[in-house]
């Protein structure tokens, strides 16, 4: 069977999207395929059978789930599906060295948005997706983009309209707070910035070894703490022009934010702490409130890795002076847009979005899905172990979401120069002075890349 | 021509067969150019050049080498190479050589105890690099409470951006004293004992039969092992990457670390390019300064 190829007239949904020409209106334009999707009597799920595609994965839960059950997709579409596991940083560098080498090996890849958006968009590395959503052979039934939560679409949308992956897996970051310690001492969980540093300030108690925060010290690790709260001093990363704005009243605001709740109520030598370091301080009760992404309920819960079970409050990002945003970070699945096969390919997304796989996600703890669906699904299933209180701040927090990198694509570049600000910040260095240094060191990257 | 014993002359007997060596040798000379030769003048040719993956390269002479002059995070990265060397060689050789000392003599079980140090030599790199980062932790790490037992205030170990180098180093030494044990240890052995029994005679002191046989006659496996150990530390990535990743900060960036960012985490392969021919050249430097020495330490 041939593969398919989209080089004809613009079908009504591209039209739709080209005419409105912005995120919002293929959003909204893209719960139409669905219609269509869903009009067909039975969908043919085995017309690419007897062909053979190869997925990159990153070694994650989410990689070992799909990979766990690529045989129902076998069996479901008579595809043969060869998937390689590679641990991230080393498939990020797979991913540029193959693309770059214009035959790389693989039909689908999963990317981290947060990381390789950008990156993968300029290259055009990725195929669009858009005529097979509105493809009324192709679109598969369960594929409803009312059910994706809006901060993964996002991800997923240029700003062009072009949908270039679907997302799989969101990591808003989320405040997990020690409900025993905020008792202890009359705390109320905060309601602002201010009250989250006055709670910080007042439950730090170096003398028992209590630390009123933690979070990522490490550079690199340890930009989305402070710009979690630069988003919501109502900063931005950069202008319209691409003019950074991380020397910004607000950046600095959020960088003094930073450098009292980690220097002043944080741990000692908190400068090196990735979120393993963090993680374990709060499992064993000894910090009161711990900022970092939404993955972390299963250990928290675990009575034999965790001194706090049952005492752990999830909490949404609390409102900053401008705005209430999460963080968000996520991944999801592309195709390469040097693929030849590319049908099975986009099949084979499909599949692994499903609200059955999503699902399954849920309840093995391997992420938490950009479906709404998958949430109640997996509540009603007597196995989930989850607390209602995670899966509530999950859907407040995505509600609420946005990118917590800049969509650029020297962003390993931005969280190493900006992170090492950070670090200095801690070691007591002045928020406005290293804001500026590394802003005035990152603009030249920046521009270079974008002119690239 | 003949020769004076009368057998006929073959001329270009000698020529013919140094041709055929030569033919023998060009498997390893294509594999040498290969893997060593043209990778090496390929870099220095792509240190002329700023290309970011992804993106066209353009020529641009000695920038690259002008840029790291001037680059205050590189040169800190040299500085941090230096001093972690310096400190991964000279400790293990002092507490090798100790150890060798030790061991030297004859006591009960010595030969089980022997082995018991050697052990950690046989460590994969990274998981001693794990299990030392939850020693370090500052709250929770086994270190802190050793030094509580002892009276001493707690240390923030690679948490400071002042101590890094020194933990680092401290991983080192745990891991590397023993291989310097070992090399001693063979030198002593192989010693002559006629030089002891006649300073003995002579009735010199312990101390001064270490300090003018033993050490002078051992010197040439120290450098030996100081050889090895400073190839070593150079060229230490993994328990950095995975201890500190070079922080907090930059504190414990050491070449390798500021190579691996600028090559495999910002694809600047120009500018990394750059500081591989200027690594080499360091290491060049080290290496002939280190064979003097040898040269020097050798018996005469």
């Amino acid at each position: 069977m041939t593969d398919h190829t989209y080089d004809g007239p613009a079908d009504p949904l591209r039209r739709r999207l080209l005419k409105a020409g912005a995120v919002a209106a293929s959003l909204s334009a893209l719960p139409g395929a669905m219609v269509i999707a869903q009009a067909q009597a039975s969908f043919d799920w085995k017309r690419f059978k007897g062909q053979k595609i190869e997925i990159l994965l990153v070694k994650s839960p989410r990689g070992d789930l799909l990979t766990k059950y690529h045989k129902e997709f076998e069996d479901l579409t008579g595809i043969e599906v060869g998937s390689e596991m590679v641990p991230e940083q080393q498939q990020r560098q797979k991913a540029v060295i193959e693309f770059n080498s214009g035959n790389p090996s693989f039909d689908v890849i999963a990317l981290s948005y947060h990381v390789q958006k950008r990156q993968f968009a300029k290259n055009n590395w990725l195929t669009d997706l858009r005529p097979y959503i509105n493809d009324k052979a192709m679109a598969a039934p369960d594929l409803d983009f009312g059910d994706f939560a809006k901060g993964g679409l996002n991800y997923a949308v240029e700003a062009d309209g072009r949908v270039m992956s679907l997302p799989l897996n969101l990591d808003p970051w989320v405040v997990y707070w020690n409900k025993e310690l905020f008792a202890a001492k009359g705390v109320a969980y905060p309601k602002s910035f201010a009250e989250m540093v006055d709670a910080a300030m007042k439950l730090n108690d170096p003398a028992k070894g209590i630390s009123g925060f933690v979070g990522r010290g490490l550079k690199n690790a340890n930009v989305p703490v402070w710009t979690s709260f630069l988003l919501g001093y109502g900063g931005a990363f950069t202008d319209a022009k691409g003019k950074l704005l991380t020397d910004s009243p607000e950046a600095i605001e959020a960088a003094r934010m930073y450098q009292t709740l980690l220097a002043k109520a944080g741990p000692q030598g908190v400068a090196g702490f990735n979120w393993n370091e963090a993680q374990s301080l709060f499992l064993q009760g000894k910090a009161a409130m711990w900022l970092d992404g939404i993955g972390f309920a299963q250990p928290l819960e675990d009575p034999t890795k965790s001194r706090i079970v049952g005492k752990v409050g999830y909490g949404v990002m609390p409102p900053g002076p401008k705005a209430q945003v999460s963080a968000l970070f996520g991944d999801g699945e592309g195709i390469s847009t040097y693929s030849k096969k590319k049908g099975p390919a986009w099949f084979y997304l499909q599949w692994a979005s499903n609200k059955a796989n999503q699902t399954r996600m849920l309840q093995a703890a391997a992420g938490a899905p950009v479906r709404n669906s998958a949430y109640a699904a997996a509540q009603a299933s007597s196995d989930f172990k989850a607390p209602k209180e995670w899966v509530e701040c999950m859907l407040k927090s995505a509600a609420i979401a946005q990118p917590g990198l800049p969509v650029i694509a020297p962003v390993t570049e931005f969280r190493d120069v900006f992170g090492v600000a950070l670090t200095n910040m801690i070691n007591g260095a002045d928020p406005a002075a290293e804001l500026k240094r590394a802003t005035a060191e990152f603009q030249p990257v920046l521009d270079k890349s974008e002119k690239a | 021509m003949t020769s004076a014993t009368g057998a006929p002359a073959r001329p270009g007997f000698l020529a013919r067969r140094h041709r055929s060596y030569y033919f023998f040798a060009l498997p390893a000379l294509v594999v040498v150019g290969a893997v060593i030769i043209f990778p090496w003048l390929f870099t220095v040719w792509m240190s002329a050049f700023d290309w970011k993956i992804g993106s066209v390269a353009h020529f641009v002479g000695l920038d690259n080498y002008v840029g790291l002059a001037t680059n205050q995070r590189f040169i800190e990265s040299i500085v941090h190479t230096f001093y972690f060397t310096a400190l991964a060689v000279v400790v293990p050789l002092v507490l090798g050589l100790i150890a060798a000392l030790i061991f030297h003599r004859r006591f009960p079980f010595r030969g089980l105890l022997r082995g018991i140090f050697t052990m950690p030599m046989m460590a994969t790199p990274v998981a001693v690099a794990l299990v030392w980062t939850m020693m370090f932790h500052p709250q929770q790490g086994v270190l802190n409470y050793l030094l509580s037992l002892v009276g001493l205030p707690p240390s923030l170990w690679v948490y400071s951006p002042t101590w890094v180098i020194p933990s680092l180093v401290l991983v080192e030494i745990w891991h590397w004293t023993p291989l310097v044990m070992l090399i001693v240890l063979g030198g002593l052995a192989a010693l002559p004992t006629e030089p002891y029994e006649s300073a003995r005679l002579d009735g010199a002191s312990e101390w001064q039969l270490f300090r003018y046989i033993t050490l002078p006659l051992v010197a040439p496996f120290l450098v030996v092992a100081a050889v090895i150990r400073t190839i070593d530390a150079l060229k230490a990535f993994d328990t950095i990457y995975v201890i500190s990743q070079g922080g907090p900060g930059t504190a414990s960036e050491t070449i390798n670390l500021y190579l691996y960012l600028q090559a495999f985490a910002f694809y600047n392969v120009g500018n990394a390019s750059a500081v591989v021919v200027v690594f080499f050249a360091i290491i060049l430097a080290l290496a002939l300064l280190l064979l003097y020495v040898r040269e020097r330490a050798k018996w005469t």
